[in-house]
């Protein structure tokens, strides 16, 4: 070991609260690197595995009947690879212990063969036998929830009939990762599950033998989704095609590509913000180590050592706290990035989930930290280098104090000498106290970007659940009921109000823009469920037009004022022009609404409703539900309470637990700021400091002379950070946006608050730990050493 | 320990031997932005084979300069400079690196040790770059620390540090000694006891030596003593004897 490396080691052990610090803000940026993009990678990657293996549909063409026979033209439209059909239904569930009734999606399977496209993945038991007629497998969240197993037998209405079913197995599909009974955004397992039996056994029981009433399509790779999609359509509408959609329309894979794609610009904002920061804190706090360390630089040159030579010196001084960060941060990140995706295979149902960061990121974010902490080190060393060593050797001189704009605006005549000399310090070099500045602020701008998320997922379900969706209770009907069946509703003791709405599949078109859509009919003078634009204020229902989410209408290129061709599709199919009389920002899904009567004059025929939206008395909600569960004609209930509920268990799971994480990262960055400063500080002036103490100035009052800086400085950063934390927030926002959500952009006041009060709080922190140093600075050894 | 010097042989040497290092019109101006120090005005200087030369002069009289400059840490603004056949005013920042490495060692008024290593080991960050280096231990043996090897500087007297900051700068066997003020941090006992080093180092090796003093006293020690005033030698020296160090007094 050479005298040289001795020096390196000795020294990292003397500095090593500074050493740790910056490890620390090391193993942060690389840990965030890890974790976020880390998951993320493997998310995707094994959804693409997943969806390989299953033949995962290109597009999906739901209608009301047809005739197996024509698969094969379905087959021959140019730009098929390749089709399937099936039979499906939603339908009620008879479960024990259960206060709203519970809801089943029957999708049939080959009896004799695995399907081609859209296959399942089996988890327990086995696949159905064919001439076994009430065997069927159920998906994995709903037997979870359920404790249910193969062997046990379930009880569901299948076409009016209470039916016996036997589960042999337990399955998971793409088609269902992210599992949503229809009509919600949120899981719930314990009322939703779906239900896969025998094409053989299935089609009879619904009048489809030798029919089916959904398709599914694989794509060639050069064909056109839209061409494919209008084909499909022209030979599905004779019988009653409701509208084919591609993969990207799809719910469970919209909603995943939508957390996916949250997870991509999280996992690229967060990480390049960490890495930054610590790749400039890196180059700060390195930059004045290093400076204070010119005496020795100088001897090492006065003796002939070359700039080339001491430059690696203290290049490895820099690498050892990048290594001492950066294992840790990595082994930190992988295990914490195992656990994250752990959390998304409870949302997501996914074979083999494995959290597997490539090498290639590690690699990654390991070079842009040593490259950081290189460039640091080497631009103080050849700073200090430059210096010829007799010159270096001497302490800097005298700093160069002069009048400024403290003296200028005659506020120092007034201020007393401690708060100049402060003043005077920050202002003496304004360059490091604005990097410092800025260093502190981007620890204040994380987190008023993490807390902003939450911001705006609060503002949403508050909009949504307390100013939209105001009805207790949503019921869906199994077919289309006319409108007595509300006065029925109407008479359930304990319903005060009965609001009905219908749901009519639709496609808009704008010249070739074409969007399916649900079209909403709400009753004109609505009071549970009602319009309203993401300010909160809440919109009429129109007597006439279309009211549109404003994607949508951005989707369509439509404007209030144009027109938009309805085509609906159901019942006779009518095709009219409508005009566009509103738009509204909204956060959740798209929709098109209009008024229920309108709705009925563009469908034609009989004025039906889909469902309704009850108001029911607190006391009373759990007598209705049972009553309702036990009402053929209902298909579904959904409470919003519940949907909050659910919501709410994922927020506590993982948005809470992202937030912490993110205060400790940013409280990690403050500090390593901080506490540099006022370390680096405190040798830099530790004579004046000494100095002071002999004159008999007391500890706490010498300790504000030196924390008095980093204090400035950091009053300087909160309001910066607020400023960038701002348009950070801004910038994830509307970044993130599918059509199942968008994140509305909202700061509240507590956001910047707490941020500032975690900054101030790390600064204090810092405080502490210096003002431990400085009170056991020996005043005659610090005297005695030369200036 | 020391013996007193044999006066005729070293009189002898330092007019016969030759001369290893000559500057010629040595001028150093310090560009300070607001304003301009000139440090050094056209001085002359030779250094002899073995000779111990003394430096005097009052603060800021620009000594330190001219030692600095000598020793290659520093360049004249104009004025040449050679070490041997070396033009040292020609060199650059690795050239005078390498004059530094190979023939020059330095004592400095604060020892400037490194805090984090021990006297054997501040003596062998030396050794570790020399090409015929003596062994760090005997280095400071003679320096008289041969107890001391492993403590810290911040274990040593002013003295015990100076006395390895000059083990430290004989270690590698350098054919120039310069020494900035080596006791002007000591008090008088410690201080004779530094110098004593030293003079024996000059004699008993033969390297050749230059030491910065304001103490006129210590002028007597010397085989030349040059004066310095405003950057400029008012008066130059030669010692018919070198007066032992035990009769210095101040």
């Amino acid at each position: 070991m050479t005298s040289l490396s001795r020096k390196l080691v000795r020294e990292l052990w003397h500095l090593k609260g500074q050493v740790f610090s910056i490890a620390l803000v090391v193993a942060v940026g690389i840990m965030s690197v890890m974790t976020m993009r880390g998951s993320y990678d493997s998310l995707v990657r094994t959804q693409q595995i997943y969806y390989q293996d299953t033949g995962f549909a290109d597009i999906w063409a739901p209608l009301r009947r047809a005739p197996e026979s024509l698969r094969e033209r379905l087959a021959n439209i140019p730009g098929v690879s390749g089709v399937d059909t099936r039979v499906s239904f939603l339908t009620t569930l008879d479960l024990p212990d259960l206060e709203m009734p519970a809801q089943g999606l029957f999708v049939s399977l080959p009896s004799r063969a695995r399907p081609r496209i859209n296959d399942i993945v089996l988890k327990a038991g086995r696949y159905l036998d064919p001439d076994e007629s009430s065997e069927v497998l159920i998906s994995e969240k709903f037997a979870t929830a359920r404790a249910l197993r193969p062997g046990d037998a379930l009880t569901a209405v299948i076409n009016g009939q209470l039916t016996e079913l036997d589960i042999v197995g337990i399955a998971i599909s793409p088609e269902h990762a992210y599992s949503v009974p229809p009509g919600s955004l949120y899981p719930d397992d314990k009322r939703y599950g779906v239900i896969w039996m025998g094409r053989d056994s299935l089609g009879p029981v619904y009048d489809m033998d030798g029919a089916f009433n959904e398709a599914m399509f694989t794509l060639e790779p050069q064909a056109s989704e839209a061409a494919v999609l209008a084909a499909i359509d022209r030979l599905l509408d004779p019988y009653g095609g409701l509208g084919a959609y591609v993969r990207s329309d799809q719910m469970s894979h919209q909603i995943m590509q939508a957390e996916l794609d949250q997870n991509r610009i999280m996992g690229t904002a967060f990480p390049i913000v960490f890495l930054g920061v610590a790749a400039f804190l890196l180059n700060l706090v390195l930059g004045r180590l290093i400076a204070t360390q010119r005496g020795e630089i100088g001897v090492l040159k006065a003796f002939g050592y070359h700039d080339r030579e001491v430059g690696t010196h203290y290049l490895l001084f820099a690498m050892a706290a990048v290594v001492l960060g950066a294992i840790p941060g990595a082994a930190f990140g992988i295990w914490l990035g195992q656990g994250y995706v752990r959390l998304y295979g409870q949302y997501f149902n996914f074979p083999h989930l494995q959290y597997q960061p490539s090498l290639t990121l590690l690699i990654g974010a390991l070079s842009i930290s040593v490259m950081a902490a290189a460039l640091g080190a080497l631009a103080a060393v050849r700073r200090a280098a430059r210096l010829p060593p007799a010159e270096a050797m001497r302490a800097e001189p005298p700093a160069l104090f002069r009048a400024g704009w403290l003296e200028r605006s005659g506020l120092a005549e007034f201020a007393p000498s401690s708060v100049r000399m402060i003043l005077r310090n920050v202002q003496r070099k304004p360059m490091q106290s604005v990097f410092s500045s800025v260093g502190v602020a981007l620890s204040t701008a994380i987190l008023v970007m993490g807390l902003s998320m939450l911001d705006s997922i609060r503002f949403m379900m508050d909009l949504q659940f307390n100013v939209i969706q105001r009805e207790d209770l949503m019921l869906v009907f199994d077919e289309f009921l006319d409108a007595e069946v509300l006065r029925d509703l109407e008479n359930i003791d304990g319903v005060t109000r009965v609001e009905p709405y219908r749901s009519v599949p639709a496609r808009l078109r704008n010249e070739h823009l074409r969007e399916k859509v649900s079209l909403q009919g709400l009753a004109p003078d609505a009071r549970l469920r009602r319009l309203v634009a993401g300010s909160g204020q809440v919109q009429p229902v129109p007597d006439a037009g279309l009211v549109l989410s404003a994607t949508l209408a951005k989707k369509l290129r439509v404007a209030p004022g144009d027109y938009l061709s309805v085509e609906v599709l159901e019942g006779r199919r009518v095709q009219r022009s409508v005009l566009v009389s509103g738009v509204v920002t909204d956060f959740m899904g798209t929709s098109g609404s209009m008024s229920l009567n309108r709705l009925h004059a563009l469908v034609q025929g009989p004025e039906m409703v889909s469902g309704a939206f009850l108001a029911v008395e607190d006391q009373a909600l759990n007598r209705v539900n049972r009553y309702l569960k036990g009402l053929p004609a209902i298909a579904s209930v959904t409470s919003p309470k519940s949907m909050y509920d659910s919501f709410q268990k994922q927020m506590d799971d993982s948005l809470y637990i992202g937030i912490a994480f993110l205060i400790a990262f940013a409280s990690v960055i403050a500090i390593g700021v901080i506490y540099n400063g006022a370390r680096i500080s405190l040798s830099e002036r530790g004579r004046e400091m000494a100095s002071l103490r002999v004159m008999g100035f007391r500890r706490r009052e010498a300790v504000i002379l030196l924390l008095g800086e980093q204090a400035v400085i950091t009053v300087i950063a909160i309001p910066v950070g607020w400023f960038i934390g701002y348009w950070l927030a801004f910038g994830v926002a509307s970044s993130i946006g599918s059509d199942a959500y968008r994140l509305p952009f909202v700061v509240g006041p507590a956001s910047f608050i707490w941020s500032a009060v975690a900054t101030c709080g790390a600064a204090v922190f810092s405080g502490f730990l210096i003002r431990h140093r400085l009170n056991r600075l020996d005043l005659v050894e610090v005297l005695k050493t030369r200036e | 320990m020391l013996h007193k010097p044999d006066i005729e042989v070293m009189k002898d040497r330092t007019q016969a031997e030759e001369v290893v290092l000559r500057g010629r019109q040595l001028t150093k101006i310090y560009d300070m932005g607001e304003v301009r120090v000139q440090a050094l005005k056209q001085v002359d200087i030779d250094l002899h084979t073995g000779e111990l030369l003394i430096l005097l002069g009052a603060s800021g009289s620009g000594k330190s300069t001219l030692l600095n400059i000598i020793g290659g840490l520093d360049v004249p603004s104009s004025g040449t400079l050679s070490y041997l056949d070396l033009q040292l005013e020609t060199l650059d920042t690795d050239g005078l690196t390498e004059y530094r490495r190979r023939h020059v060692g330095f004592v400095f008024q604060f020892y400037n040790l490194i805090p984090s290593l021990t006297a054997r080991e501040n003596v062998a960050l030396v050794t570790d770059i020399a090409s015929d280096p003596m062994p760090a231990s005997l280095a400071l043996e003679l320096v008289g620390l041969s107890e001391r090897l492993d403590h810290f500087p911040a274990q040593l007297s002013g003295g015990e540090q100076q006395r390895v900051a000059i083990a430290r700068a004989i270690a590698k066997r350098p054919d120039i000694l310069l020494c900035d003020e080596p006791t002007g941090a000591l008090d008088s006992e410690t201080g004779k006891r530094v110098l004593a080093v030293l003079e024996q180092v000059n004699r008993e090796t033969g390297t050749t030596t230059a030491i910065i003093t304001h103490n006129a006293t210590i002028g007597a020690l010397g085989d030349t003593v040059l004066h310095m005033s405003s950057g400029e030698i008012v008066d130059r020296i030669s010692n018919e004897t070198r007066a032992s160090v035990e009769s210095l007094d101040w």
